[in-house]
Parts: structure tokens; C-alpha cells; sequence
């Protein structure tokens, strides 16, 4: 047990603030461009991280006494460029569209920006300079904290002052903030809408770019800045209320000061239980914004969410057809020819071919929550990783394989009724970032529970039973269980249970109205879905014989949404579709490419623009027209 | 007590406000079982506001909702509908992505109390019960349509096929007949009509078409910025000069030569 001294607690409140600061800062970008465009940007995160490798070729190319902060400002204005050219070329043709979709383009971004980066600047971190003039540290209580942190404390106030003193007294301002209360009186005012959002976007990058850039001095550029920064400015957002400023200026000094505090407080036993703070750092956030927006949905500052429901697809009222003879027949037909598949086909294809299996699985369990539920979860990643590791914690604990594969998605489960009894109190942007934060947190667990979980190396020698162990053998194993699965999650969504399920998207109102309990019926629809993912996780474990973090980490749960969306969101067979095309297209650009993060990207951004509906869904338009 | 004695519904002082507007302030009434009662007033008057109030959907600010003598004001509008109350929305609440049937079999089994069931197939479930209500709200033949695509009239069949799918004690309809022609409007309110009568529902219905309201109505209630300024038998409602007052300006709604029709209808 540590004890707390005042020197220590202040040194940890200090940085604290610093970090919180520019989180601030970030996360004012954010919700400013939330604010006028309702674009929830995944993509934030990249342009902070742009900002800080341009700073690191700037400060390179003009040395001398400018040098530093010279290159910030050149830096911040690069990345507002960037930004509004984004703007410009991609995300105008996403403003009528889905916020669903919008989240996933602009998640295409992060994917392009990333490699685009790693082509420019390779992979290696690299280490910045200090700052001019910063270089020391102030003595505060015995305690030496660095010059440069007292810098970043004072960043955060004064572009909340600089935001305001623009919001309230300029002619921009005053059209921003029309536009964040009320579209159709901001139509109404003659504004140039176009204009009006590109000018928002750059406002908004060059804020992001100045923070990365500012953070040079104190983290080297590398790869990760981008998912890391943005899922904390994601909650710092989410927990000030999207498009309130001053809301998020509030939430990151409570995030700041929780974290702090974690930290100082230090190990602390209670009775027998030892608890260490420190480690609760990288969840705190999570669990700040889980408590937050239980009480309060809209966050501190945030408008109350309006009452139209946000569909999540383009065709969310078009008339569901339960399949029938043929489509059985279909299945049926389907089925055979995949049990044929080990006869004609080496190993490496039967490997392919039950990632596909397993995905499938996964895409479909997304699917009935999604589609059948209209909850969009971004962190559905959670309940596979929970299915994956259980399995493999029990094998490692000498459970028998059928038994740890029957262990995976009862754990799933149990984490889906924790998180979903939270989730379905919210819904639309803010109920997907409710999942996001659980998945962040689940992550964090994973990430720093070495005992159990083997920490960032994760778990190997995850075999399964010696009858399954050729590869043939657990490909016919796969694909009964996950044919199993398929057809029960089927069955769900014809039963009387998928149709009040299905009832509580298409109309809460009328749902309550006939005795239906929306909440309750979204609950238990949480659960079954998690259970399904955590069933394909398992399964995965098996296949893959090892697991580290990265199978529940924040990119998976994309894979998912990709391959259901490339599937199209209400046609039954299409996360079967969007599974093996994903699968199929990350290993051919994989083979082809180092830079197949970018080819992903690219389709992903191709899917939002072109093809909203997915290709389950151009299909099921195309035989529409062929047969008229 | 005397819960035999009591009347399906009984409404006492009843008080909502939103902000500044008073919506509903102090209104008080009953009705029996068996009773078509009208509730009527100008656009704003409160009409819609009490019957969010009487099915649960919004908890009054003050007052008592009494359902055959048993308190239900504060109770979440799930359990309402399980105690008997049914309505009808003004823009008309389906489900878009189900057929006409299917929209009428999910209330069925929500009746049954089997809505959460995973072991029934729902498409299989009560086809024939469906079909039955859809006959007699005139929906048959579209049984098959999907909701999203229905004319607004239609729509609002269905929503009455599947609030009477719940053998409701009490029958809300908050303009029941609006964007239908004149033959079905008088079709609807005849189904209405003998809904009531022969089931002994109590039914209360908003309606801005004046000859619906007089031609079928047993009793009127008049609301007028959200209090009730009269209530009684249609011939009473006609000779009352306050409510004449309050509709004067509009077109003389109160006579019954048929002129008054294309009043605000949505
Ligand atoms: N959810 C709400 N929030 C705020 N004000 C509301 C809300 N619902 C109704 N009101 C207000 O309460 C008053 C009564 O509205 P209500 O919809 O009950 O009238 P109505 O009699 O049904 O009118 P109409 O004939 O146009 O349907 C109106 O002034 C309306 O603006
Ligand atoms: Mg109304």
C-alpha cells in the first residue's frame, strides 16, 4: 500500500490536467464537426496523428530558432487543409446518407490514412524534439514537473476561450451555431451550407493536427496515435454531449482528473482485496462515460436526443419476406457443396474457408442485432473475444475442448446482459459509442490481465481435441456448428420473439402500445447476439490455435460491420456473403500488398458511396427490376 | 369497493403541462362500457396529449385514471395495454418492414402474452385470427401488402385491426377516419360503432369531421385549450352556445350538412 502524499497527488493532478488539456483540444474538433455536419469522424484521430508526423518533417526541415513551434503551425494548418479536402472529395456525399454508414467511411479514412503514413514515414516511431524554451522543469512541492506540461495546461482554456470568443462574436460563429441548434433555420438564414461545413471541417482537423503536433515533445509519432486518441475523444465527446464545446471541455477535466487520480491513489488494499489503480487508467474513461450516460443519455451539456429513431439503413422500412422453399432449398444446396469443399482443396483454401465459417457466424450474430434489432454496435469485437478467450482459458485450465468451446458463449453471454442492460438505454450514435467503450474496456482488461490473459502476447497452444486436429477435420467441425448456429439464429428471427424484436425497431411507439417491453426485448436480443459472437469466437480459438487482444480490439468490430453492410443489412443470406467476400479480399490484398489496410479502406469507402444497401441488397434490386 | 359499479374508465383532474402550455388542465370524465364517445375541440386542444395520459405513453403531472376502478396513471404504457387499453396513433404507428397480417399477428400474440416466445414460428401463429380482424376492418385483401407501402387510410385500418386485436377494455382512436373518403370514413366509424356495442368496449375517439362526430358519437366532450367545456349528448353539444363560440371562425363545424369536411384532417 502506497500513501498518498500531497506532493505526489498534485504532480499526478498537474499532468493529469496536461493530458486533459489536449484531449480537449481533439475533442473540440470533434464535436464542433459533429455539431454542424452530424458526423460522428472516426477519422479525428488520424488527422491528429498526421499533425504530429508533419510537425516531426517540419521541424527537420526548418531548424533554427522557429524551428519547433514553427513546425506546429504549419503543422495544424497541413492537417486543416487536409481536412477540408476530405471534405470536399468524400464526406459531402455522405450528408444525406445513414449515420451508421457516414461512421464506416469515415472509418475507410482511418484505414487509408494509416498506410499512407507508414508509406511516408515508415513504421518506426519517431522521436520528436523538445520544445524551445520548455525544456526544464518547475519544482512544485518537491515534486519536478515538467516546463512543457505547464504549457499544455493553459492550451485547453485558451482555445475554449479562442472557440467561444469565435462562436459568439463572429459572423462564422454565429451560422455554426444556427446550424448546431437547428438545420432548417440555418437554412432558412441563407447559409451557404456547402461552404459552411468545409470551413468546419478545416476548423476542426486543424485543431486535431495542432494537438498531435503538440504532442510531439512528449510521444514520439508512431502508428497507434490515431485508434488511441480517438476512442478517448470519442468518450470526452460522448460524455459532454455531442456538439456542446464547453460540455467537452468539462468532460475531459473529469476524465483527466479520474485517471489522476487512479494513478496517485496507487495500490490500495481494502481488507484482503488489493486493488491497483494504476491499472484502472486506460478503463477509467469507459467507466466515467458508462455511468455518465446511464444517468444522463445525453451527456452533461448535450441536447436531449431527439425522439425520431435513427434507422441505421437505407431500407430499414422495406417489407421482410421470410424465406421460403426456395431459399431453404438454397441453404440446403449451399450446405452440401461447402461439405464437399475438403475433397478438392488444399489446406490453405480449408484455413480460408473457416475463417469464413467463423465470420459468417460472427457478421450474422452482428446482423440480428443490427438488422433485426436496429442497434448498431461498434463494439460487437467484445463478445467474440470474450467467446475466443474463454474458450481458450479453460483449455489452458485443462478443460476438455468440447467443454471450453461450450464455456464460450455462456461467458459472452454474461458480458452482453452486463454491457447491453446499459446499452439499450440509448440509441443511435450514442448507443453505438456505449458499445464502443465497453469493447475499449474489455480490450483494456485483456490487454493488462498478464496472469489470466497473457497480457499484449496473449494465449498459444490453443489446440483443439486430437480427432479435430487435422484440418479437414475441424473445417467439417466449423462448419456443423456454425451451420447449427446459422440456422438458430435463423429460427430467432422468425420466431415470435424476432418479430416483436423487429417491432421495437420499425415503431418503439406502437410496440409499447400492444404490451410489447421495448427495453427488455432489446435486452435479451443484446444477449443472444453477444452469445452468438462469443460461440464464433470460440470457435475461431480453436481454429487459430492461438489469441492475443487483437481479436477483440476496435478494428475487428469493423471487419463485422463491413461484412454485414457489404452483405446488405435485412438479405438473410448476406453476412454469409459479406463474410467470405471480406475474408477473400483481406487475404487476396494481404498476399498482394503490404498496404492492404488502404484496399480495405478503399472498399469500404466505395460500399458507403455506391452501394448502400450492400451487395445483398443490389442483388435483391437487381432481381427486382429483371422480374418486372 | 363497488368495482362492478365502476365505469370502464374514469378521469379525475387531470393535469399535463409542457413547459409553458398547459395541455391538459383539470379535465375530469368517464366512460362506460359500451360508449362511443367523442372527444373533440380545435387543433391544440389537448385531444392527442390526453390520450397519450390514458395509455401510459406520458405520466400526468397531476389527476387519477381509473380503469374499471383500478388506478393505472404512473404505470408504464406496456402494462396499460396489458390491463386493456388499445389505441390508435394520429400519424399512424405500424410496423413498416411487416405485412398487413403480420403487423395484426405480433399484436395477437402480444395478446397471448407470447411475444417473447423463441419456440412459436410467428408467420404460423394465429393466421386465421388475423385474417378475421382484417375482414372486419375491410383489410383482407391487402392482408399480403407490406405497411411501408400503404395508402394513409389503409394504414389506419390496420392500426385499429390491431389495437381491436387485443380485446381491449378500453378503445382509443385519435382520428380514426382521417385520409379516408367519405364512404369509408362512415364505414369505419359503423365498425367502430358496433364494437362497442356488441363487445361492450368503451370506446373514445378524436375526430375533426363534424358528421362523424354527431352521426355516430353516443356522448361529445369538448375541450378548448386543454380544459372540457362541455359534455353531453349530441343534441346538448349542438344547442351550447360556449362551444358554438369556440368553433365559430372555423367554417361553423357544428352543422351537419356535410360542408365542413375538409377541415385539417392529418
Ligand atoms: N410532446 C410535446 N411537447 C411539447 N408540447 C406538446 C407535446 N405534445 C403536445 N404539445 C402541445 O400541447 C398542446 C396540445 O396538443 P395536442 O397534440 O394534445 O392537441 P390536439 O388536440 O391533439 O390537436 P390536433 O387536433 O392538432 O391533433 C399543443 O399546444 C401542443 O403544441
Ligand atoms: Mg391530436
Amino acid at each position: 500500500m502506497s500513501t498518498l502524499s500531497a506532493g505526489s497527488l498534485l504532480a499526478q493532478l498537474l499532468t493529469g490536467l496536461a493530458d486533459a488539456s489536449s484531449l480537449f483540444v481533439v475533442a473540440a474538433g470533434l464535436t464542433l464537426i459533429f455539431g454542424v455536419t452530424r458526423i460522428v469522424n472516426f477519422a479525428h484521430g488520424s488527422l491528429y496523428m498526421l499533425g504530429a508526423y508533419i510537425a516531426y518533417s517540419a521541424t527537420h526541415a526548418f531548424r533554427g530558432g522557429v524551428g519547433f513551434w514553427g513546425a506546429v503551425v504549419v503543422a495544424a494548418l497541413a492537417t486543416g487543409l487536409f481536412g477540408a479536402a476530405i471534405e470536399r472529395l468524400l464526406l459531402k456525399r455522405l450528408y444525406g446518407a445513414p449515420e451508421l454508414l457516414q461512421l464506416m467511411a469515415t472509418f475507410g479514412v482511418v484505414l487509408i490514412v494509416r498506410d499512407a503514413t507508414l508509406s511516408l514515414w515508415g513504421a518506426e516511431d519517431l522521436l520528436g524534439p523538445r520544445a524551445p524554451g520548455l525544456k526544464g522543469a518547475i519544482e512544485v512541492m518537491g515534486r519536478a514537473i515538467p516546463a512543457y506540461d505547464f504549457f499544455l495546461l493553459a492550451l485547453g482554456p485558451v482555445v475554449l476561450l479562442a472557440l467561444w470568443l469565435v462562436l459568439a462574436r463572429t459572423r462564422f460563429g454565429m451560422l455554426v451555431r444556427a446550424a448546431t441548434e437547428n438545420r432548417v433555420v440555418a437554412g432558412a438564414l441563407g447559409v451557404d451550407e456547402r461552404a459552411l461545413f468545409t470551413a468546419v471541417f478545416a476548423l476542426g482537423a486543424t485543431l486535431a493536427g495542432l494537438a498531435g503536433a503538440l504532442q510531439l515533445p512528449r510521444e514520439p509519432a508512431n502508428l497507434g496515435m490515431d485508434l488511441g486518441i480517438i476512442a478517448e475523444a470519442f468518450v470526452v465527446t460522448v460524455v459532454g454531449g455531442l456538439g456542446s464545446i464547453p460540455g467537452a471541455f468539462i468532460a475531459a477535466l473529469v476524465i483527466g482528473l479520474t485517471k489522476a487520480l487512479c494513478v496517485a491513489l496507487g495500490t490500495v488494499a481494502i481488507g484482503s482485496f488489493e486493488i491497483a489503480f494504476p491499472k484502472l487508467t486506460l478503463v477509467a474513461e469507459f467507466v466515467v462515460m458508462a455511468i455518465v450516460l446511464s444517468v444522463r443519455p445525453q451527456g452533461f451539456l448535450g441536447a436531449p436526443p431527439a425522439m425520431a429513431p435513427t434507422t441505421a439503413v437505407p431500407d430499414q422500412r422495406r417489407l421482410i419476406v421470410p424465406p421460403g422453399q426456395r431459399a431453404l432449398l438454397g441453404a440446403a444446396i449451399a450446405l452440401l457443396l461447402a461439405a464437399l469443399l475438403p475433397l478438392i482443396s488444399d489446406e490453405y483454401t480449408l484455413v480460408l474457408a473457416t475463417d469464413v465459417l467463423v465470420f459468417a457466424l460472427f457478421a450474422s450474430s452482428l446482423q440480428f442485432l443490427m438488422g433485426t434489432g436496429g442497434m448498431a454496435s461498434f463494439g460487437h469485437a467484445a463478445y467474440f473475444g470474450l467467446g475466443a478467450y474463454a474458450a481458450a482459458i479453460a483449455v489452458k485450465a485443462g478443460w476438455p475442448m468440447l467443454g471450453a468451446l461450450a464455456a464460450s458463449p455462456v461467458i459472452a453471454l454474461v458480458g452482453a446482459l452486463v454491457f447491453g442492460w446499459f446499452c439499450v438505454r440509448l440509441s443511435g450514435v450514442y448507443l453505438a459509442m456505449l458499445t464502443l467503450a465497453f469493447a475499449q474496456i474489455v480490450w483494456s482488461i485483456v490487454f493488462q490481465w498478464n496472469d489470466v490473459t497473457g497480457g499484449s502476447n496473449g494465449l498459444v497452444g490453443v489446440w483443439p481435441a486430437a480427432a479435430l486436429a487435422a484440418k479437414p477435420a475441424y473445417y467439417w467441425f466449423a462448419l456443423g456448428c456454425a451451420g447449427l448456429a446459422l440456422v438458430a439464429l435463423g429460427w430467432l428471427g422468425q420466431s415470435a420473439f424476432g418479430y416483436s424484436l423487429r417491432g421495437t425497431r420499425d415503431s418503439p411507439l406502437r410496440a409499447e402500445a400492444i404490451g410489447i417491453d421495448v427495453r427488455a426485448t432489446q435486452w435479451r436480443a443484446f444477449a443472444f447476439a453477444g452469445a452468438f459472437a462469443g460461440f464464433a469466437g470460440g470457435l475461431y480459438a480453436f481454429s487459430k490455435g492461438s489469441i492475443a487482444p487483437e481479436t477483440l480490439a476496435l478494428p475487428r468490430s469493423v471487419d463485422a460491420l463491413v461484412m454485414v453492410l457489404l452483405g446488405g443489412l435485412n438479405a438473410l443470406a448476406g453476412p454469409l456473403l459479406g463474410a467470405a467476400a471480406f475474408t477473400w479480399l483481406q487475404d487476396t490484398l494481404a498476399r498482394a500488398t503490404e498496404y492492404w489496410r488502404a484496399g480495405v479502406g478503399v472498399v469500404i469507402l466505395v460500399l458507403a458511396i455506391a452501394f448502400p444497401m450492400g451487395i445483398g441488397g443490389a442483388v435483391h434490386r437487381l432481381l427486382a427490376t429483371w422480374r418486372r | 369497493m363497488a368495482a362492478i359499479s365502476a365505469p370502464v374508465l374514469r378521469v379525475t383532474r387531470l393535469v399535463k403541462a409542457f413547459g409553458g402550455v398547459d395541455a391538459v388542465r383539470d379535465v375530469s370524465f368517464t366512460v362506460d362500457a359500451g360508449e362511443l364517445v367523442a372527444l373533440i375541440g380545435p387543433n391544440g386542444a389537448g385531444k392527442t396529449t390526453c390520450f397519450n395520459l390514458l395509455n401510459g405513453q406520458m405520466r400526468p403531472d397531476a389527476g387519477t385514471i381509473e380503469l374499471s376502478g383500478m388506478r393505472i396513471d404512473g404505470l408504464p404504457a406496456r402494462v396499460i395495454a396489458r390491463r386493456g387499453v388499445a389505441r390508435t396513433f394520429q400519424v399512424a404507428a405500424t410496423f413498416a418492414s411487416m405485412t398487413v397480417r403480420e403487423n395484426v399477428q405480433v399484436a395477437l400474440l402480444a395478446r397471448a402474452g407470447a411475444q417473447g416466445s423463441i419456440a412459436l414460428r410467428a408467420p404460423a401463429a394465429f393466421g386465421a385470427e388475423a385474417d378475421a380482424l382484417l375482414a372486419r376492418v375491410g383489410m383482407i385483401k391487402l392482408g399480403n401488402e407490406g405497411c411501408a407501402t400503404l395508402a394513409y387510410g389503409d394504414a389506419k385500418r390496420v392500426e385499429l385491426a390491431v389495437a381491436i386485436a387485443a380485446a381491449p377494455r378500453l378503445l382509443l382512436m385519435d382520428e380514426p377516419t382521417a385520409g379516408m373518403s367519405p364512404r369509408s370514413r362512415t364505414r369505419l366509424m359503423e365498425v367502430a360503432a358496433s364494437l362497442a356495442k356488441k363487445e361492450r368496449i368503451a370506446a373514445l375517439f378524436t375526430e375533426h369531421d363534424m358528421d362523424m362526430v354527431f352521426g355516430f358519437a353516443d356522448r361529445i366532450i369538448v375541450l378548448d385549450r386543454g380544459q372540457i367545456i362541455a359534455d353531453g349528448a349530441p343534441a346538448e353539444i349542438r344547442a351550447n352556445a360556449q362551444v358554438r363560440a369556440v368553433y365559430l371562425g372555423e367554417e361553423e363545424p357544428l352543422s351537419t350538412d356535410g360542408t365542413n369536411t375538409s377541415k385539417k384532417m392529418y
